[in-house]
């Protein structure tokens, strides 16, 4: 029979075959009941949410303006509100900074084989494992003014009053160091590992010193999975709220956007302005991260070469 | 740090904790010499090449370079060109900016970098990829690109690991031939490091068999593929049929042995003795499958003996038959011009020169350094 003859009669395929012509996978099937919970558990609330965002109280629209955006108008023009955005930036960027370019150097010296590794490793990684509220807790009795290292200071007669650690910037800045230092450390080196040891073995026979085999090889290698825990460290830093209520200075200089969220929405009983900050702060977080994330997609983000 | 005499290893060793991988290392290199490390696996070929390059500090001897001790340097500071096994190439710098990066590393100014890039390139052949990424490169390219880095910086030694052992048969020669002409025309001293005898023996001037970390016998290509001095050797030189023996007697630099592996309570062979054999000592005999010859009749089989036998195996090679003879439970190697009856019963015997005879113990042969 010649190639281009007419086919005849029913077709042999199996239906798998005959849907895949047409393009429909019946695998994705599977996807339905995920799709489902998606759909009630996130969808739904979140454009609720939104929803309610619109619906402002009497007392809002009455002291604010703008109509049904009278929630959004209070949210820019009220200074007590608005200055939780750059409070919790203040707060989360560092932070987010810090524990990327500290974990870098830890990483690239824990790739090493030496003794005690294993240890020195879990030592890091602990902290992930207290809650937020136990770091608090360990922190206003380390560090408060009755606590060890005060005391300690004190003692030796290197400070005549104690220092001032907690309740205020400082010390939220400490727990959010302690609890996202070892997933930015455990992020970045699972991406080093997945740069071949080879490559800097080769830069070395080729006489690039260990800055050079660092600035050239490494980092731009890295770059990207920098990028990625700098976005994932700054999104866990800048919800932040249990810390900067404990050991912060909650209606002061940590006077963050989920906790002015949670004052709309547990003293004030205003839904609708809770909603509207809540959704402000995943504006301002999906700023950054679509930044970030923008310059990511300028670097090389092909194979590193190794297992990755 | 240009060209330079001789490059020395004294004793040089490398332990892991507890476990010699190199021991004893003792060698000699001349200036535009091609050396080859033979070995399998974990023989330390690849400790010594490490050792060389500096990426593996020395626990044991020294390194010197025309009598400067070098050993103590990083490696960065050697001046060594290395290929990699897995290539090793900068996946995010492209073709041009990997063959760059060591001349950059020396601070060369920029013209003396583009043109010296674009003539090592070219002498690759890879002048049309110069500005793709290593990603876009097949394997072969990808090595040559390898090479084109290590040899750009013409340096007074280009260590190879292995270089060409992630390629496809074909693209393997291939390589082999453009490595030999480049060594060739560059006159570049290179150490290569192999497991595989044919590319050893085709591309150095002088080959390093080595064994559980020590040298077994070092020698041109002639000489180790003619007069291997230990059975271990003469595996590695093509002698595919390795015969655990006994001397029945031994004279003038020839013995008659036994084998107890084949047909009949063991067959015997007469053969040329390497090293000093005496009668009852446990000896390998090694033959080529080239050297046998297969005859259906005993009586062909001159001075040398024969061995019987029942062809199990026939495999066309084209201009002859590589046929597996069956005898007792051992399994022998001949080659032959025309195809026996697989099942039919044959005679296997071999010139008394061909036949060798080594002492089964490796540990007493001394390892001949001969002098090049």
């Amino acid at each position: 029979m010649s190639g281009g003859g007419q086919q005849t009669g029913r077709a042999t395929a199996s239906l798998r075959h005959r849907l895949a012509e047409r393009g429909i996978d019946p695998t994705l099937l599977l996807l339905v009941p995920g799709l489902v919970v998606a759909l009630a558990l996130f969808v739904y609330p979140f454009s609720y949410g939104i929803g309610l965002t619109v619906q402002p109280t009497a007392a809002m629209q009455e002291q604010w303006g703008g109509g049904i955006l009278a929630n959004y108008v209070a949210f820019f023009r009220d200074p007590f509100v608005f200055d939780s955005v750059w409070l919790t930036m203040r707060l989360a960027l560092p932070a987010a900074l810090f524990n990327v370019l500290a974990s870098v150097p830890v990483a690239m010296v824990l790739r090493h084989r030496f003794r005690g590794k294993r240890l020195l490793t879990s030592l890091l990684v602990l902290p992930i494992t207290l809650g937020t509220v136990l770091t608090a807790q360990g922190l206003l009795i380390f560090a408060g003014r009755q606590g060890w290292i005060n005391r300690a200071l004190l003692e030796f007669g290197l400070i005549d009053e104690p220092l001032k650690l907690v309740n205020n910037y400082l010390g939220v800045m400490f727990s959010l160091v302690i609890t996202g230092f070892p997933f930015a450390f455990l992020l970045i080196s699972s991406y080093l590992s997945g740069i071949d040891p080879s490559l800097e073995r080769a830069a070395k026979t080729l006489g690039a010193g260990w800055w050079q085999r660092f600035r050239r090889i490494i980092l731009p290698l890295l770059a990207p999975g920098l990028a990625t825990t700098f976005v994932l460290t700054f999104v866990l830093a800048f919800s932040v709220f249990p810390s900067a209520r404990l050991v912060g200075d909650a209606m002061g200089e940590t006077r963050v956007m989920s906790l002015m969220a949670f004052r709309a929405f547990g003293e004030q009983n205003d839904y609708a302005m809770a909603s509207t900050i809540a959704l402000m702060m995943g504006a301002v977080e999906l700023l950054v991260v679509v930044a970030v994330l923008g310059l990511r997609s300028l670097l090389y983000r092909g194979t590193t070469g190794g297992k990755g | 740090m240009s060209d330079f005499d001789s490059l020395e290893l004294r004793g040089v060793g490398r332990r892991f904790g507890g476990v010699d991988a190199l021991s004893g290392l003792d060698l000699t290199i001349k200036a535009g010499e091609f050396v080859a490390l033979l070995g399998p696996s974990g023989c330390g070929k690849s400790t010594a090449l490490n050792c060389l390059a500096g990426l593996l500090p020395l626990t044991h001897g020294e390194i010197l370079m025309d009598g400067k001790r070098i050993d103590t340097l990083p490696p960065e500071r050697r001046g060594f060109g290395m290929v990699f096994q897995s290539y090793a190439l900068f996946p995010h710098l492209s073709v041009e900016k990997n063959v760059a990066f060591g001349l950059q590393m020396q601070g060369r100014p920029r013209a003396e970098i583009d043109s010296r890039v674009r003539e090592a390139i070219a002498l690759v052949k890879l002048g049309e990829h110069a500005r793709k990424l290593p990603g876009q490169l097949s394997g072969g390219q990808q090595q040559r690109v390898a090479i084109a880095r290590a040899v750009v910086l013409e340096p007074s030694l280009v260590l190879m690991d292995e270089p060409l052992s992630n390629l496809d048969a074909k693209l393997r020669l291939d390589m082999r031939t453009e490595i030999r002409r480049l060594h060739q025309s560059l006159g570049l001293t290179t150490i290569y490091v192999t497991h595989d005898q044919e590319e050893a023996l085709s591309l150095a001037d002088r080959l390093v068999v080595m064994r559980e970390g020590r040298v077994q016998q070092v020698g041109t290509p002639d000489e180790l593929y003619e007069s291997p001095t230990s059975w271990y050797v003469a595996d590695f030189m093509g002698y595919r049929n390795i015969l655990s023996a006994t001397v029945v007697s031994a004279s003038g630099g020839e013995a008659v042995v036994q084998l107890p592996g084949t047909a009949e309570g063991g067959a015997r062979l007469t053969g040329r003795a390497v090293g000093a054999l005496a009668a009852g000592d446990s000896v390998r005999v090694a033959i080529r499958p080239d050297d046998f010859v297969v005859t259906q009749d005993a009586s062909d089989s001159a001075g040398a003996g024969a061995i019987p036998g029942t062809v199990s195996v026939v495999e066309y090679h084209g201009r002859e038959h590589a046929v597996g003879v069956q005898t007792g439970d051992t399994m022998l190697h001949a080659r032959t011009p025309t195809a026996p009856q697989v099942g039919g019963a044959v005679w296997l015997t071999a010139p008394v020169e061909r036949v060798l005879v080594f002492p089964e113990s490796l540990d007493a042969v001394v390892p001949v350094e001969v002098a090049a």
